[in-house]
Protein backbone atom coordinates (compact mmCIF):
# COMPACT_ATOMS: atom_id res chain seq x y z
CA UNK A 1 0.00 0.00 0.00
CA UNK A 2 3.05 2.52 0.60
CA UNK A 3 4.36 1.73 -2.78
CA UNK A 4 0.85 2.28 -4.13
CA UNK A 5 1.09 6.29 -3.68
CA UNK A 6 4.43 6.37 -5.26
CA UNK A 7 3.59 4.80 -8.41
CA UNK A 8 0.36 7.05 -8.30
CA UNK A 9 2.54 9.78 -7.96
CA UNK A 10 5.01 9.14 -10.60
CA UNK A 11 2.02 8.03 -13.35
CA UNK A 12 0.43 11.42 -12.62
CA UNK A 13 3.41 13.49 -12.86
CA UNK A 14 4.50 12.09 -15.68
CA UNK A 15 0.73 12.56 -17.89
CA UNK A 16 1.50 16.03 -16.64
CA UNK A 17 4.78 16.63 -18.21
CA UNK A 18 3.47 14.61 -21.39
CA UNK A 19 0.99 16.24 -21.94
CA UNK A 20 1.46 19.84 -20.53
CA UNK A 21 1.79 21.86 -23.73
CA UNK A 22 1.94 25.67 -22.98
CA UNK A 23 3.95 26.01 -19.96
CA UNK A 24 3.48 27.51 -17.12
CA UNK A 25 -0.09 28.28 -16.13
CA UNK A 26 -1.79 25.92 -18.50
CA UNK A 27 0.19 22.79 -16.73
CA UNK A 28 -1.70 24.66 -13.53
CA UNK A 29 -4.96 23.03 -15.48
CA UNK A 30 -3.64 19.34 -15.28
CA UNK A 31 -2.25 19.25 -12.12
CA UNK A 32 -5.30 20.76 -10.71
CA UNK A 33 -7.52 17.53 -12.52
CA UNK A 34 -4.92 15.03 -10.72
CA UNK A 35 -4.82 16.68 -7.39
CA UNK A 36 -8.56 16.22 -7.51
CA UNK A 37 -8.99 12.99 -8.92
CA UNK A 38 -6.77 11.61 -6.07
CA UNK A 39 -7.74 13.63 -3.23
CA UNK A 40 -4.25 14.69 -2.80
CA UNK A 41 -4.73 18.54 -1.22
CA UNK A 42 -7.75 21.03 -1.22
CA UNK A 43 -8.14 23.53 -3.95
CA UNK A 44 -7.30 26.28 -1.46
CA UNK A 45 -4.23 24.41 -0.82
CA UNK A 46 -3.07 23.75 -4.16
CA UNK A 47 -4.06 27.90 -4.51
CA UNK A 48 -1.30 28.58 -1.39
CA UNK A 49 1.10 26.42 -3.49
CA UNK A 50 0.46 28.57 -6.60
CA UNK A 51 1.13 31.65 -4.37
CA UNK A 52 4.50 30.17 -3.39
CA UNK A 53 5.28 29.40 -6.06
CA UNK A 54 5.18 32.93 -7.58
CA UNK A 55 7.20 33.96 -4.95
CA UNK A 56 9.86 31.59 -4.97
CA UNK A 57 12.62 30.89 -7.28
CA UNK A 58 11.63 28.12 -10.17
CA UNK A 59 8.83 26.44 -12.63
CA UNK A 60 5.95 26.41 -11.55
CA UNK A 61 5.80 22.34 -12.93
CA UNK A 62 8.43 21.94 -10.63
CA UNK A 63 7.16 23.52 -7.46
CA UNK A 64 3.95 21.55 -7.57
CA UNK A 65 5.47 18.29 -8.39
CA UNK A 66 7.83 18.90 -5.51
CA UNK A 67 5.03 20.28 -2.91
CA UNK A 68 2.33 17.40 -4.05
CA UNK A 69 4.96 14.88 -4.02
CA UNK A 70 5.98 15.61 -0.24
CA UNK A 71 2.57 16.22 0.63
CA UNK A 72 0.48 13.64 -0.97
CA UNK A 73 3.33 10.82 0.68
CA UNK A 74 4.51 12.60 3.64
CA UNK A 75 8.30 11.69 2.76
CA UNK A 76 11.10 13.36 0.47
CA UNK A 77 11.07 10.04 -1.57
CA UNK A 78 7.88 10.83 -3.15
CA UNK A 79 8.65 14.61 -3.84
CA UNK A 80 12.03 13.37 -5.56
CA UNK A 81 9.42 10.93 -7.45
CA UNK A 82 6.78 13.34 -8.71
CA UNK A 83 9.74 15.77 -9.72
CA UNK A 84 11.83 12.96 -11.50
CA UNK A 85 8.42 12.25 -13.23
CA UNK A 86 7.68 15.40 -14.53
CA UNK A 87 10.75 16.10 -15.85
CA UNK A 88 11.34 12.19 -17.56
CA UNK A 89 8.69 13.39 -20.66
CA UNK A 90 10.37 16.40 -21.59
CA UNK A 91 13.83 14.58 -21.44
CA UNK A 92 12.93 11.95 -23.57
CA UNK A 93 10.57 14.52 -25.89
CA UNK A 94 13.62 16.73 -26.29
CA UNK A 95 16.18 14.13 -27.21
CA UNK A 96 14.11 13.01 -29.89
CA UNK A 97 13.42 16.39 -31.39
CA UNK A 98 16.66 17.50 -31.36
CA UNK A 99 17.83 14.78 -33.72
CA UNK A 100 14.97 15.96 -35.81
CA UNK A 101 14.90 19.09 -35.21
CA UNK A 102 15.09 20.26 -38.84
CA UNK A 103 12.80 17.65 -40.37
CA UNK A 104 10.26 18.80 -38.11
CA UNK A 105 10.73 22.64 -39.02
CA UNK A 106 8.03 23.46 -40.86
CA UNK A 107 6.74 19.86 -41.15
CA UNK A 108 3.03 20.55 -41.67
CA UNK A 109 1.24 18.43 -39.62
CA UNK A 110 3.23 20.08 -36.54
CA UNK A 111 1.79 23.27 -37.61
CA UNK A 112 -1.85 22.30 -38.18
CA UNK A 113 -1.50 20.21 -34.49
CA UNK A 114 -0.42 23.97 -33.21
CA UNK A 115 -3.61 25.41 -34.99
CA UNK A 116 -6.10 23.00 -32.46
CA UNK A 117 -3.98 23.36 -29.94
CA UNK A 118 -2.72 26.91 -28.97
CA UNK A 119 -6.50 28.52 -28.79
CA UNK A 120 -7.27 24.78 -26.23
CA UNK A 121 -4.01 25.85 -24.39
CA UNK A 122 -6.16 29.38 -23.27
CA UNK A 123 -9.21 26.89 -22.66
CA UNK A 124 -6.97 25.20 -19.74
CA UNK A 125 -5.41 28.49 -18.19
CA UNK A 126 -8.99 29.70 -18.19
CA UNK A 127 -10.61 26.61 -16.60
CA UNK A 128 -7.97 26.58 -14.29
CA UNK A 129 -8.73 30.23 -12.66
CA UNK A 130 -12.59 29.47 -13.09
CA UNK A 131 -12.34 26.22 -10.90
CA UNK A 132 -10.25 28.00 -8.17
CA UNK A 133 -12.74 30.71 -8.33
CA UNK A 134 -14.76 28.70 -5.19
CA UNK A 135 -15.94 28.77 -1.93
CA UNK A 136 -12.29 27.71 -0.49
CA UNK A 137 -10.87 30.76 -1.83
CA UNK A 138 -13.50 33.34 -2.26
CA UNK A 139 -14.89 33.33 0.83
CA UNK A 140 -16.85 36.55 1.11
CA UNK A 141 -17.46 39.68 -0.70
CA UNK A 142 -14.21 40.99 0.49
CA UNK A 143 -12.77 38.18 -1.43
CA UNK A 144 -14.36 39.36 -4.66
CA UNK A 145 -12.96 43.14 -3.88
CA UNK A 146 -9.55 41.73 -3.82
CA UNK A 147 -9.79 39.51 -6.71
CA UNK A 148 -10.79 42.43 -8.78
CA UNK A 149 -8.70 44.94 -7.94
CA UNK A 150 -5.33 42.22 -8.14
CA UNK A 151 -7.51 41.69 -12.17
CA UNK A 152 -7.19 45.41 -12.71
CA UNK A 153 -3.99 46.12 -10.97
CA UNK A 154 -1.98 42.79 -12.83
CA UNK A 155 -3.78 43.64 -15.90
CA UNK A 156 -2.41 46.93 -16.32
CA UNK A 157 0.61 44.92 -16.59
CA UNK A 158 2.49 47.37 -14.19
CA UNK A 159 2.99 45.24 -11.56
CA UNK A 160 4.84 42.47 -10.39
CA UNK A 161 3.24 39.00 -9.71
CA UNK A 162 5.35 38.92 -6.31
CA UNK A 163 4.18 43.14 -5.66
CA UNK A 164 0.52 42.02 -5.99
CA UNK A 165 0.86 38.99 -4.06
CA UNK A 166 2.53 40.93 -0.98
CA UNK A 167 -0.28 43.05 -0.68
CA UNK A 168 -2.71 41.27 -1.00
CA UNK A 169 -1.08 38.98 2.14
CA UNK A 170 -0.88 42.56 3.78
CA UNK A 171 -4.71 42.87 2.89
CA UNK A 172 -5.50 39.95 4.12
CA UNK A 173 -3.83 39.91 7.47
CA UNK A 174 -5.43 43.75 7.62
CA UNK A 175 -9.45 42.70 6.88
CA UNK A 176 -9.78 39.12 8.21
CA UNK B 1 23.74 35.78 -45.98
CA UNK B 2 20.51 33.97 -43.90
CA UNK B 3 21.21 30.98 -46.43
CA UNK B 4 24.62 30.89 -44.35
CA UNK B 5 23.26 31.58 -40.43
CA UNK B 6 20.54 29.19 -41.26
CA UNK B 7 23.48 26.45 -41.57
CA UNK B 8 25.38 26.74 -39.18
CA UNK B 9 23.68 25.36 -36.21
CA UNK B 10 22.79 22.16 -38.29
CA UNK B 11 26.67 21.15 -37.59
CA UNK B 12 26.81 22.77 -34.61
CA UNK B 13 23.29 20.70 -33.43
CA UNK B 14 25.38 17.01 -32.81
CA UNK B 15 27.39 18.35 -29.31
CA UNK B 16 31.16 18.98 -29.65
CA UNK B 17 34.05 16.85 -28.62
CA UNK B 18 36.12 20.39 -28.36
CA UNK B 19 35.95 20.82 -24.86
CA UNK B 20 37.46 16.79 -23.71
CA UNK B 21 40.36 18.11 -22.02
CA UNK B 22 38.61 19.90 -19.67
CA UNK B 23 35.95 18.52 -19.46
CA UNK B 24 34.91 17.71 -15.88
CA UNK B 25 35.13 21.28 -15.30
CA UNK B 26 32.93 22.09 -18.12
CA UNK B 27 30.72 19.83 -16.82
CA UNK B 28 30.63 21.77 -13.21
CA UNK B 29 30.36 25.45 -15.23
CA UNK B 30 27.63 24.17 -16.90
CA UNK B 31 25.76 22.43 -13.95
CA UNK B 32 26.90 26.03 -11.90
CA UNK B 33 25.43 28.04 -14.25
CA UNK B 34 21.62 26.09 -14.29
CA UNK B 35 21.91 26.67 -10.75
CA UNK B 36 22.44 30.26 -10.53
CA UNK B 37 19.98 30.56 -13.36
CA UNK B 38 17.53 28.26 -11.42
CA UNK B 39 18.09 29.93 -8.04
CA UNK B 40 17.61 33.81 -9.02
CA UNK B 41 14.57 33.63 -11.29
CA UNK B 42 11.79 33.68 -9.25
CA UNK B 43 8.34 34.17 -10.30
CA UNK B 44 8.13 30.74 -12.84
CA UNK B 45 9.74 29.86 -15.92
CA UNK B 46 9.07 32.50 -17.96
CA UNK B 47 11.57 34.48 -16.33
CA UNK B 48 14.06 32.00 -16.18
CA UNK B 49 14.16 32.62 -20.28
CA UNK B 50 16.00 35.90 -20.76
CA UNK B 51 18.26 34.57 -17.60
CA UNK B 52 19.55 31.71 -19.72
CA UNK B 53 19.53 33.30 -22.78
CA UNK B 54 21.89 36.35 -20.57
CA UNK B 55 24.07 33.53 -19.65
CA UNK B 56 24.67 31.00 -22.44
CA UNK B 57 24.55 33.21 -25.33
CA UNK B 58 25.93 36.37 -23.82
CA UNK B 59 28.56 35.59 -20.90
CA UNK B 60 29.56 31.81 -21.56
CA UNK B 61 28.72 32.19 -25.48
CA UNK B 62 28.31 28.80 -25.28
CA UNK B 63 25.55 29.08 -28.14
CA UNK B 64 24.87 32.09 -30.57
CA UNK B 65 21.75 34.21 -30.58
CA UNK B 66 20.11 32.64 -33.41
CA UNK B 67 20.39 29.27 -32.29
CA UNK B 68 19.23 29.81 -28.90
CA UNK B 69 16.14 31.58 -30.95
CA UNK B 70 15.09 28.15 -32.31
CA UNK B 71 15.82 26.19 -29.59
CA UNK B 72 13.14 28.20 -27.57
CA UNK B 73 10.70 27.70 -29.80
CA UNK B 74 11.20 24.43 -29.94
CA UNK B 75 11.19 24.13 -26.04
CA UNK B 76 8.09 26.52 -26.33
CA UNK B 77 6.21 23.90 -28.73
CA UNK B 78 6.99 20.70 -26.63
CA UNK B 79 4.84 19.47 -24.03
CA UNK B 80 6.38 20.13 -20.65
CA UNK B 81 8.11 22.69 -18.06
CA UNK B 82 10.36 25.38 -20.61
CA UNK B 83 12.80 26.27 -18.53
CA UNK B 84 13.98 22.47 -18.32
CA UNK B 85 13.03 21.48 -21.79
CA UNK B 86 15.64 24.60 -22.62
CA UNK B 87 17.86 23.34 -20.00
CA UNK B 88 18.24 19.78 -21.54
CA UNK B 89 18.51 21.25 -25.35
CA UNK B 90 21.46 23.37 -24.21
CA UNK B 91 23.27 20.37 -21.85
CA UNK B 92 22.50 18.19 -25.20
CA UNK B 93 23.97 20.91 -27.63
CA UNK B 94 27.26 20.55 -25.50
CA UNK B 95 27.68 17.54 -24.10
CA UNK B 96 25.63 14.98 -25.60
CA UNK B 97 23.08 12.73 -22.90
CA UNK B 98 25.15 13.83 -19.87
CA UNK B 99 25.35 17.50 -20.53
CA UNK B 100 21.29 17.41 -20.43
CA UNK B 101 21.57 15.53 -17.12
CA UNK B 102 23.56 18.09 -15.97
CA UNK B 103 21.87 20.96 -16.94
CA UNK B 104 18.52 19.92 -15.61
CA UNK B 105 19.65 18.98 -12.66
CA UNK B 106 20.85 21.92 -11.99
CA UNK B 107 17.94 23.94 -12.65
CA UNK B 108 15.31 21.90 -11.12
CA UNK B 109 17.82 21.37 -7.78
CA UNK B 110 17.16 25.20 -6.28
CA UNK B 111 13.33 25.10 -6.74
CA UNK B 112 12.89 21.45 -5.33
CA UNK B 113 15.40 21.97 -2.51
CA UNK B 114 13.43 25.36 -1.60
CA UNK B 115 9.78 24.20 -2.17
CA UNK B 116 10.62 20.97 -0.31
CA UNK B 117 11.84 23.55 3.10
CA UNK B 118 8.51 25.18 2.32
CA UNK B 119 6.28 22.12 2.25
CA UNK B 120 7.85 20.70 5.72
CA UNK B 121 7.30 24.29 7.27
CA UNK B 122 4.18 25.35 6.07
CA UNK B 123 2.42 22.16 6.45
CA UNK B 124 2.66 22.95 10.02
CA UNK B 125 2.18 26.84 9.91
CA UNK B 126 -0.49 26.50 7.93
CA UNK B 127 -3.33 26.46 10.55
CA UNK B 128 -1.63 29.41 12.50
CA UNK B 129 -3.97 31.99 12.60
CA UNK B 130 -1.59 35.10 11.02
CA UNK B 131 -1.06 32.96 8.14
CA UNK B 132 -4.12 31.92 7.63
CA UNK B 133 -5.50 35.57 7.22
CA UNK B 134 -2.56 36.49 5.14
CA UNK B 135 -3.52 33.40 3.15
CA UNK B 136 -7.55 34.50 2.40
CA UNK B 137 -5.92 37.83 1.32
CA UNK B 138 -3.54 36.13 -1.20
CA UNK B 139 -5.82 33.51 -2.65
CA UNK B 140 -8.37 35.76 -4.41
CA UNK B 141 -5.38 37.39 -5.94
CA UNK B 142 -3.80 34.46 -7.32
CA UNK B 143 -6.77 33.55 -9.21
CA UNK B 144 -7.00 37.07 -10.71
CA UNK B 145 -3.35 36.85 -11.40
CA UNK B 146 -4.00 33.27 -13.57
CA UNK B 147 -6.80 35.32 -14.74
CA UNK B 148 -5.68 38.81 -16.29
CA UNK B 149 -3.22 37.45 -18.63
CA UNK B 150 -5.73 35.59 -20.87
CA UNK B 151 -7.07 38.21 -23.06
CA UNK B 152 -3.34 39.00 -24.01
CA UNK B 153 -2.64 35.39 -24.47
CA UNK B 154 -5.33 34.65 -26.54
CA UNK B 155 -4.81 37.51 -28.83
CA UNK B 156 -1.22 36.71 -29.43
CA UNK B 157 -2.46 33.03 -30.08
CA UNK B 158 -4.15 34.05 -33.06
CA UNK B 159 -7.59 33.55 -31.15
CA UNK B 160 -10.22 35.26 -32.97
CA UNK B 161 -14.63 35.32 -33.51
CA UNK B 162 -14.31 32.20 -35.70
CA UNK B 163 -12.10 29.94 -33.54
CA UNK B 164 -13.39 31.18 -29.72
CA UNK B 165 -15.61 28.55 -29.60
CA UNK B 166 -12.27 26.27 -28.59
CA UNK B 167 -10.99 28.02 -25.73
CA UNK B 168 -14.87 27.92 -24.39
CA UNK B 169 -15.86 24.40 -25.32
CA UNK B 170 -12.39 23.67 -23.48
CA UNK B 171 -13.52 25.88 -20.34
CA UNK B 172 -16.87 24.36 -20.34
CA UNK B 173 -16.21 20.72 -20.87
CA UNK B 174 -13.21 20.59 -17.97
CA UNK B 175 -15.49 22.79 -15.57
CA UNK B 176 -19.09 21.87 -15.81
CA UNK B 177 -18.05 18.08 -17.49
CA UNK B 178 -14.68 17.19 -15.26
CA UNK B 179 -13.25 16.27 -18.58
CA UNK B 180 -9.33 15.69 -17.99
CA UNK B 181 -7.79 18.21 -19.47
CA UNK B 182 -5.14 15.54 -21.16
CA UNK B 183 -8.50 14.99 -23.67
CA UNK B 184 -8.60 18.57 -24.24
CA UNK B 185 -4.72 18.73 -25.58
CA UNK B 186 -5.47 14.97 -27.81
CA UNK B 187 -8.61 16.55 -29.17
CA UNK B 188 -7.22 19.81 -30.03
CA UNK B 189 -4.31 17.94 -31.71
CA UNK B 190 -6.54 15.59 -34.01
CA UNK B 191 -9.17 18.49 -34.26
CA UNK B 192 -5.64 20.62 -35.51
CA UNK B 193 -4.91 17.87 -37.60
CA UNK B 194 -7.99 17.63 -39.35
CA UNK B 195 -8.62 21.33 -40.07
CA UNK B 196 -5.30 21.44 -41.83
CA UNK B 197 -5.84 18.55 -43.98
CA UNK B 198 -9.20 19.56 -45.07
CA UNK B 199 -8.37 23.25 -45.37
CA UNK B 200 -4.61 22.46 -46.83
CA UNK B 201 -4.83 24.63 -49.63
CA UNK B 202 -6.54 27.13 -48.29
CA UNK B 203 -4.53 27.59 -45.51
CA UNK B 204 -1.17 27.26 -47.53
CA UNK B 205 -2.38 30.36 -49.13
CA UNK B 206 -2.85 32.47 -46.22
CA UNK B 207 0.56 31.29 -44.30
Amino acid sequence: MEAEIYIQLFLSFFKIGLFGFGGGYAIISLIQHEIEVHGWMTQSEFTDIIAISQMTPGPIGINSATYVGYTASGTVLGSIIATFAIVLPSFLIMLTLVRFFFALQGNKYLEWAFLGLRPAVIGLIGAAAILLMNRDNFIDYKSFIIFLLAFLLSFTGKFHPILLILMAGVAGFVIY
Amino acid sequence: MTEDKRKLPKKKLNHSDSGEKSGSRLYWQMFMTFVRIGSFTIGGGYAMIPLIQKEVVENKKWMDAREFIDMLAMAQSAPGVIAINTAIFIGYKMKGLKGSLVTTLGSALPSFIIILAVAMVFTNFRDNVVVEKIFRGIRPAVVALIAAPLYKMARSAGVTWKTVFIPILAVLLIWLAGVSPIWIVLAAIAGGIIYGALHARNLSKSI
